[in-house]
């Protein structure tokens, strides 16, 4: 029988403060990390308990500045004895409250830690702790010839684009946080440090025992820290195109998306505005372009490929009725257009200064992207809102930002439900409710509607089987992959069994 | 007629270290630190490879001066599309001013029949911006610094130069020597393909002597300090309380 030992994994989300943080733990976390590093003035608390999101700051009771993982891990270990939620933050540049803390507790800034560990140029990887933020890691690999080529709009940490699964516009064609991590070193909610595919491994892939990295990719703070990630890298391409390709409608620009995408072009970026987005990125960013729904497309490759690319695309977009097809190879004008194109939400919201926007995120099967959108517009209408569209339509993953007017009443409501209807939507022609930003605060019941067929409802049923299976005497055939180094100061403490191997009887023997 | 162009690129510490100054403040860290080509002359560079491609410059040559880690910057010009590279050998205790660098290139310009000089208009670890109006002045040509747009017209280099009160037009005669500013261009980044094929580019290297430079320096580094540590604000209750501590302080 299988015996559920949980030993106190304590979340942020799902379960109420068993008390404010008491004295004596905020002076023993003095004592961790100095005087310097932990703070419960006004001031830090507010910053620390909110992000990019409408959700409204939740502040947590005290915030620590952990200067290496010794230090988390400690830090960890003593909130935990006492029963206090922890909240990792990373750059709080997320944009589903992932960092608010509704029932308090103690915020873990994990920005002090911030060295690109190793480079490893010749395999293609490189090791960072969770302060380092990509264009950090960027401008480091970038005399190598490398690039880490996930974007999300922000300038994020790292480790929080693990945790929130993060992708951007070249996850068509280089994979989003998913694909792209090797290796990650966490810090359970006990105080236990642990590396999801074993200490200081950076194969390209492996077999070996439970995939523990993906489990923390997009675990959004609800499995432990994540301290460290070891990153696969790519080449800066040889060479590289943009073009803007407006269309006469959106069905013709989404059709002609899934048209390149079948024609084995490989894209780099292909993303989506719709008209509304493209007039308020002409007034944000200075762009001189025909404001209709457009494309922007970047192609990568050697200048024979991008000739064969280009021609081939430029067909595509001419046989849906494309007005124009404006490519460019100045790395100014590339510059200038995705910085237009990663500025949308400041785009949008320049347009109603003080109102509130709340960003949308369903991805679906690409076949069914047109009927999708256009059901969505037609919905915004309907409600009598605004909501200009932007997506990287090769996944088939789109954004409306929906503007709020924060003093009229039921604003508020009416985007919850607009949002409510086009995640079941998604969710009607097999997509997810989120593509890349995360459940947080607001999507859990879309969690629940999504997974309803998974053991239990709760969304930390993978934690659960995930330590039953570990701990328990009669688990199955292997135990985890990762490995457990006892964290400081050393204690008696329960080891995960590593790949421990239950015979298996053989069919034709005793 | 296509020209020659030279193109400086210094070694320096990269612009997002942070740079500490040692002990005996005779300098800064420099072992085991990042070092990168100087912001600047990426951007020299940059203009200097976009002439080739329109075909105005027959030959991009990228030159740096220093010890024998100066070659890892001259491979990356190499990557980014210099044609081939100069390493002006220098001891690293040697001291290596402006006016040095600037004797350098003009001998140089002289051996190689160079049509235009690129520099960045400094380096960011010294700050001198000297060296560009030094090579002008050795040679007596036309001199066009902290260009911010380039147009070769003819025999001449139209040129907008950011200057304190706006920005100034001119049109020099070449052959001229100019130092690029922050907005000429956006520098494109070495990719792997071209860092491999630059492997394979010619790369010389020469000894100041042979291009008959002193180096005894004309100045004498006497102390290196941080800036003055930033100390704590004080937190006050009220207006009332803040009027009185800034009349403490004399500063009302």
């Amino acid at each position: 029988m299988l015996r559920l030992v949980r030993p106190g994994l304590h979340l942020t989300r799902g379960h109420r403060a068993l008390q404010a943080v008491p004295d004596t733990l905020a002076a023993a976390l003095d004592r961790v990390v100095g005087s310097t590093n932990v703070s419960v003035s006004d001031t830090a608390r507010w910053q620390h308990g909110q992000d990019e999101s409408i959700h409204p700051c939740c502040p947590p009771d005290v915030v620590v500045w952990p200067q290496n993982v010794e230090e988390v891990s400690t830090c960890a270990r003593l909130c935990h004895e006492q029963h206090v939620p922890m909240i990792p933050f990373g750059t709080g540049t997320g944009l589903e409250g992932g960092v608010s803390a509704p029932q308090g507790g103690v915020c873990f800034d994990l920005s002090a830690m911030a060295d690109v560990v190793i480079v490893h140029p010749e395999d293609q990887d490189a090791t960072v702790q969770s302060g380092v933020t990509r264009s950090k890691l960027n401008h480091e690999i970038a005399s190598s010839g490398l690039t880490f080529p996930v974007d999300p709009g922000a300038d994020a940490s790292l480790c929080g684009m693990v945790a929130t699964a993060a992708s951007g516009t070249n996850a068509v064609r280089y994979g989003t946080m998913r694909h792209n991590t090797l290796n990650l070193e966490v810090v359970l909610a006990d105080g236990r440090i642990m590396n999801t595919a074993g200490k200081d491994c950076r194969a390209r892939k492996s077999a070996a025992g439970y995939d523990l990295t993906s489990l923390f990719v997009g675990s959004e703070g609800t499995l432990g820290f994540i301290t460290q990630a070891t990153l696969h890298l790519h080449a800066l391409p040889e060479g590289s195109m943009v073009a803007v390709c407006p269309f006469p409608s959106v069905r013709a620009a989404v059709d002609a998306t899934v048209d390149i995408l079948h024609s084995c072009v490989p894209i780099a970026r292909i993303e989506f505005l719709d008209k509304d987005m493209m007039t308020a990125c002409q007034q944000h960013s200075g762009l001189d372009m025909i404001e209709s729904p457009t494309l922007f497309l970047e192609f990568h490759g050697s200048p024979g490929s991008l000739r064969d690319q280009v021609k081939t695309t430029e067909d595509i977009v001419k046989d849906h009725g494309g007005m124009e097809f404006n490519w460019a190879q100045e790395q100014e004008t590339k510059n200038k257009l995705w910085k237009a194109r990663h500025d949308a939400l400041y785009a949008i919201r320049s347009l109603h200064p003080g109102w509130k926007c709340y960003v949308t995120d369903v991805c679906v099967p690409i076949s069914q992207l047109p009927e999708v959108i256009l059901a969505t517009q037609d919905d915004l209408k309907a409600s009598g809102l605004i909501g200009p569209i932007v997506g990287h339509v090769g996944d088939g993953n789109f954004h409306c930002l929906v503007l709020m007017d924060p003093s009229k009443a039921g604003s508020g409501e009416a985007v919850h439900a607009f949002s409510t209807r086009l995640a079941k939507r998604a969710l009607a022609v097999g997509g997810t409710c989120t593509g890349e930003h995360g459940i947080g605060l607001g999507k859990r019941d879309l969690l629940a509607s999504e997974r309803s067929e998974s053991v239990g409802r709760r969304d930390v049923s993978a934690a659960d089987w995930w330590w039953a299976a570990a701990i328990s005497s009669d688990g199955p055939i292997m135990g985890p992959r990762g490995s457990v180094q006892k964290s400081e100061p050393q204690e008696a403490r329960e080891e995960l069994p590593e790949c421990r191997v239950r015979r298996l009887a053989v069919r034709g023997t005793a | 007629m296509a020209f020659r162009v030279l193109v400086g690129v210094k070694r320096v510490i990269d612009y997002a270290v942070k740079v500490r100054v040692k002990p005996d403040k005779s300098g800064v860290v420099t072992d085991g630190v990042k070092h990168s080509m100087n912001p600047f002359c990426e951007i020299a560079l940059e203009e200097a490879v976009r002439l080739k491609e329109k075909s105005l410059a027959s030959e991009v040559i990228a030159v740096s001066c220093g010890p024998q880690q100066c070659q890892e910057v001259i491979r990356t010009a190499l990557a980014i599309g210099a044609d081939r590279g100069i390493h002006v050998e220098v001891p690293a205790n040697d001291e290596l001013g402006p006016l040095q660098v600037s004797k350098v290139f003009a001998a140089l310009v002289k051996k190689e029949d160079v049509g235009l000089v690129l520099l960045g208009k400094q380096a960011i670890d010294d700050d001198c911006n000297q060296t560009g109006q030094m090579i002008a002045g050795l040679l007596d040509w036309s001199q066009g610094t902290f260009v911010s747009e380039m147009t070769v017209e003819g025999e001449t280099l139209k040129v907008v130069r950011e200057v304190d009160g706006g920005l100034e037009t001119v049109r020099l005669k070449l052959p001229s020597v100019i130092t690029a500013d922050l907005r000429l261009n956006e520098p494109r980044y070495a990719t792997l393909p071209n860092i491999m094929k630059a492997k394979k580019k010619r790369l010389d290297v020469l000894k100041i002597k042979d291009l008959g430079v002193e180096l005894s320096p004309r100045f004498q580094v006497l102390s290196i300090d941080e800036p003055p540590q930033r100390e704590a604000g004080v937190t006050v209750e009220s207006t009332a309380d803040l009027v009185k501590k800034l009349k403490e302080i004399g500063k009302i």
